[in-house]
């Protein structure tokens, strides 16, 4: 895979756990069907044969696997355990809230936990119950645990590398639909930081989201553009937990109007916190609209209804409209 | 039918070998043990080519993109179709995981009802009230749980429904699996579980899934009988399922039986097998073919004919093609299909 050349996604995740492997024999994988199928997705195609002995396929228990990870760390490992659906998480949160994320404290930090728990996520793709869901409010409520949420190939690597790096316990959304659909350059930058990223310029308005709405909000600007004349701003959070509140604030102050968007559910979604936070950042100095476009209170629905739950380019157009011109 | 032996004891004793009674000829390999009654053989094969007839139709309707994700029965019928013949879907419960078709079928979800949730027309695809039957479970092994609460729920109110759960042999990992299992020990519930060992989840075959030589010896450690039967063999899963549910019926708590079968198709129809299996192990497996092998049987006995076999094959074809005129009749769901059903207030419409 040559370097500046366009990749997908799934080819920058997949190069970035080699290059972590490559640094370090301590990386490990484990999850269900990551060794000899590749995963579900081919994320891990190929390690195996490359890593012999440090690909593990496990058996069908979520709880077994993160909990396993915590004790691989302790061992002297680094896994970068997957989660074959990040809607299965559910199935390890006993293990990810009580145990994972608040070892360090716990110990007084005679232990520290470098996991990586990797999870595709997010909708579009027609899936089963489960596999669309977008858990990222529930995890970025538990402290102790990061959150990382690419969208982009070149953030996929840089992302994963630094999550595999960091010294504590990472949770790593990966966004299914876009595994295949978007590429990108790949630049094998593992120095950069996991801050929040401005994906496209303009004065009017700032449009916040993370994994695949980033694409929902890039659509609705170009929209803005040019059936509106208005320029809207895309600010990538990248990463969940924590937020990168400087990143934001300043974002969102040089254009004084934003509209927050996810396809996770909008009661105590994510959004309502960065809506938080910017009210408490910038309530002594502007007067700030801020709007939210989520997905409905309700399970993630089957088949085609997907499309009248996920966030469309049509209701992030009407909210920034809204947020500009008033109603 | 009343089963004749104690075949947990009977297996446990054996050589680990999963309980046989037909040859994979048909031939009767145990004649001292009694034959189900022939029109009880005759639904079973309806059923299992009934199952094949959907398998194909749903796979090709997949393949030309009018139909979602779908998961084959192929090679699993006998295990599905046995150990449900073995419960009456009047009064007993049935908890399925997501790959028994035919015994949703016989359980009383209409089958133009079930095409319907493939096709994605969700209100109809809604399971009659008068059927006693969950939902299939998307989330491996979450249903046991579910299955031991409803048999608990027969033992604290008396009444003498049996409840018959399934799931993988991938489940058997999970936390749900096992802690299902030992609440059905401690409260004796009156609960048939039948692990459909397929060799596969997904990818993974049994042997990186647990080191246990048979998933029917876990039985014992939760203090109740388990039983490893030919998952291929529609006579000897319909008998020892028929006495695991006498068992549970009359009070003497659960039963866990192992369906020991293959599954010869892929997955789903996004998976692709020969990425992790070799042809000539399916190849081998394919000799075993469950309906193969009760048509055997039945053809021995004078219960069927080649040309009445390829004639129900043509008829369950047929049943299917009607079944899908008239799913397709159904209404397909509209954006307030969202907000329906997410609780008792349906017109609190949840905020959007
Ligand atoms: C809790 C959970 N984890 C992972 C998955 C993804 N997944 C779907 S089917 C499957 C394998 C199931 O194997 P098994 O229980 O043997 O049943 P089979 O599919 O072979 O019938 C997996 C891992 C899931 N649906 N639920």
């Amino acid at each position: 895979m040559d370097v500046g050349r366009d990749v997908t996604l799934l080819e920058a995740t997949r190069r970035a756990l080699v290059d972590a492997m490559e640094a370090s024999e301590r990386v490990v994988l484990l999850g269900q069907d990551v060794g000899r199928l590749g995963g579900v997705f081919r994320a891990t195609e190929g390690l195996l044969e490359r890593f012999p002995g440090r690909v593990f396929d496990t058996p069908l228990a979520e709880g077994g696997i993160v909990g396993a990870s915590v004790g691989l760390a302790i061992g002297g490992l680094v896994p970068v355990a997957e989660i074959q659906f990040a809607g299965f998480l559910h199935q390890a949160f006993h293990q990810i809230t009580q145990q994972l994320a608040r070892y360090r404290f716990r110990s007084r930090g005679r232990f520290h936990l470098p996991v990586t728990i990797r999870a595709p996520y997010g909708g579009g793709l027609r899936m089963p119950e489960f596999h669309p869901d977008s858990l990222e409010a529930q995890l970025a409520n538990v402290p102790g645990l990061k959150v990382f949420a690419p969208a982009f190939p070149d953030d996929a690597y840089a992302l994963l590398r630094e999550a595999v790096r960091d010294p504590d316990p990472v949770l790593f959304l990966e966004p299914q639909r876009l595994y295949r659909s978007v590429r990108g350059p790949l630049h094998l930058d593992d120095t950069g930081s996991s801050a929040a990223r401005l994906r496209r310029e303009g004065d009017d308005v700032l449009l916040v989201s993370w994994g695949p709405a980033v694409h929902t909000c890039l659509t609705a600007a170009q929209e803005l553009e040019t059936g509106h004349g208005v320029q809207a701003a895309v600010l990538d959070l990248r990463r969940l937990s924590p937020i990168d509140d400087r990143g934001l604030c300043e974002a969102a102050a040089a254009r004084r109007r934003v509209v927050v968007v996810h396809e996770g559910v909008r009661t105590a979604g994510l959004g309502a916190e960065v809506v938080a936070r910017l009210q408490e950042a910038l309530a002594d100095t502007i007067s700030l609209p801020i709007l939210r476009v989520a997905a409905p209170d309700t399970p993630y629905p089957p088949g085609r209804l997907e499309d009248h739950f996920l966030p469309s380019t049509g209701k992030v157009v009407a909210a920034a409209l809204r947020a500009v011109h008033g109603r | 039918m009343t089963a004749t032996r104690d075949w947990a004891r009977e297996w446990a004793e054996g050589d680990g070998q999963p309980l046989q009674l037909l040859g994979h000829d048909g031939r009767i390999l145990r004649p001292e043990v009694a034959r189900p009654p022939d029109d009880l053989v005759r639904e079973g094969l309806r059923l299992m080519l009934l199952s094949r007839a959907i398998d194909e139709r749903c796979t090709n309707l997949q393949r030309q993109g009018r139909l979602g994700l779908y998961a084959p029965v192929l090679g699993q019928e006998a295990a599905v179709v046995g150990s449900h013949l073995a419960i009456d879907p009047a009064v007993d419960w049935l908890v399925p995981a997501s790959r028994e078709q035919p015994a949703m079928l016989r359980h009383g979800w209409p089958l133009d009802r079930m095409l319907a949730l493939m096709l994605g027309r969700f209100e109809a695809a809604r399971i009659p009230d008068d059927v006693r039957m969950l939902p299939r479970q998307q989330s491996i092994g979450s249903q046991l749980p579910h299955a031991v609460g409803i048999a608990w729920s027969a033992s604290i109110e008396r009444r003498d429904d049996v409840t018959l759960a399934y799931c993988g042999d991938g489940a058997t990992s999970e936390g749900d699996f096992h802690e299902a299992c030992n609440l059905a020990g401690v409260m004796q519930v009156p609960l048939v579980l039948v692990v459909i060992n397929n060799q596969y989840a997904i990818s993974t075959p049994i042997a990186k899934q647990t080191r246990a030589a048979r998933l029917a010896d876990r039985a014992r450690g939760y203090g109740f009988p388990g039983v490893a039967v030919d998952g291929n063999d529609l006579l000897a899963v319909h008998e020892v399922t028929s006495q695991a549910v006498e068992r549970a019926r009359s009070g003497q708590g659960p039963t866990m039986i192992e369906a020991v079968t293959y599954r010869l198709g892929f997955h789903n129809t996004s998976d692709n097998p020969s990425l992790y299996r070799e042809p000539a192990e399916v190849a081998r497996a394919e000799e075993l073919d469950p309906v193969a092998r009760v048509v055997a049987y039945a053809e021995t006995q004078g219960l069927v004919d080649a040309a009445a076999v390829e004639a129900q094959v043509l008829e369950a074809r047929a049943e299917v093609a009607t079944a899908l005129e008239r799913a397709l009749t159904y209404p397909t769901p509209g954006p307030d299909d969202v907000f329906r059903h997410v609780s008792a207030e349906e017109d609190q419409r949840a905020s959007e």
